[in-house]
């Protein structure tokens, strides 16, 4: 059975009652896993409630910063800061040189670009080279898509066209999510990958970008963050004390 | 010979505060197929209005199979309705409606 995952359920952490309904809704919804964003100074007590309530809910959790960066300077500090404490790193890119920073480090997971401002989706085919070299993911969130109406969700699927063709010819992984702030946000998988139509990215395309994408990267996070990592392919297996 | 058009059944439970009846969810569905895909679009569909279960706020609505997929995304994309909020989710999908009472 194909698992599903939601890299960017937006809960109100500090409302305990919308929090749990809205994992719940995801599970109920079909996933198995959820990515939940927490502010970089989140207390210890807020994060063993989000896993409690995942674990209530039969859900895989992990943990997610978002940062939006000013410059590329600012993204290195933010990455040298959070890169350790979180297991998936996604960065807005509201300038050209945080998206180009952004796309070839390889300390980012995500890139995401503004729903709104055409003038800042920078995802064009250099942009693309670099993700995909970096093995940096391009999120596509479906929450705007239904909200924004007319001629902003016209723009942005538009957008969303030439981006998702971009990122498929330079074999950049695309990873769809919810980026729901409320259950009423939130859809099933198959209804995310029917959306995902509206921007000509094909069924199985859609599909892969809930599961098997998500969930090849959060492995790779996984064993970079495990203590015998040392660089992709070399893990160390043992230690000797020489004198 | 005249080939038969083949149908495909769409469980969908509707959630949100209000109750709504089975012309008020068709409504909602063609004016979201239209807004999507319009009048032409829409015109392919052939959306019915099957079964209501008011217990589970479930619906079956029938469509066309070639727009099932655009049926699915204009069902997705319903949000709100006289100004609140309400989400629609497909449960399931069959060819006949048989099948989709076992899935459902």
């Amino acid at each position: 059975m194909t698992r599903f995952a939601d890299l960017h359920l937006r809960v109100p952490i500090d409302d305990p009652v919308q929090t749990q309904n809205m994992i719940t809704a995801a599970s109920e919804l079909g996933y198995s896993l959820v990515g939940i964003p927490l502010p970089g100074n989140v207390s210890q007590r807020q994060l063993s409630d989000i896993k409690q309530f995942c674990q209530n809910a039969k859900l895989d959790f992990v943990s997610r910063i978002n940062l939006a960066p000013k410059n590329s300077n600012d993204l290195l500090a933010n990455l040298r800061r959070y890169r350790r404490k979180f297991e998936i790193i996604a960065v807005r890119c509201n300038t050209k040189d945080v998206a180009r920073q952004a796309a070839k480090d390889r300390r980012v997971d995500l890139i995401q670009f503004s729903v709104t401002n055409v003038r800042q989706r920078f995802f064009d085919h250099s942009e693309a080279e670099l993700a995909s070299s970096a093995l940096c993911a391009l999120e596509i969130e479906a929450s705007p898509l239904l909200q924004l109406t007319s001629i902003s969700r016209i723009r942005l699927l538009s957008s969303l066209r030439k981006e998702a063709a971009t990122a498929q010819r330079a074999k950049v992984p695309i990873v769809v999510s919810s980026g729901a702030t409320n259950s009423l946000l939130l859809r099933g998988p198959y209804d995310f990958a029917a959306l995902c139509t509206l921007f000509e990215l094909k069924q199985d395309a859609a599909l892969k970008a809930l599961s098997a994408n998500p969930f090849m990267l959060i492995d790779r996070n996984k064993e970079k963050l495990s203590p015998g990592y040392v660089a992709p392919g070399i893990r160390v297996v043992g230690r000797k004390h020489v004198d | 010979m005249i080939k038969r058009e083949k149908r495909r059944y769409l469980a969908v439970r509707v959630v949100g505060n209000q109750m709504l009846n089975e012309k008020t969810v068709l409504d909602i569905v063609y004016a979201s197929v239209q807004r999507l895909f319009g009048e032409h679009g829409a015109s392919q569909t052939n959306l019915r209005m099957m079964k209501h279960d008011p217990e589970k706020n479930q619906f079956v609505i029938r469509c066309s199979h070639k727009m099932l997929e655009q049926v699915r995304a204009a069902i997705a994309s319903v949000t709100e309705m006289n100004g609140e909020a309400v989400a629609f989710h497909v449960v399931a999908v069959s060819g006949t409606l048989k099948a989709l009472a076992k899935k459902a």
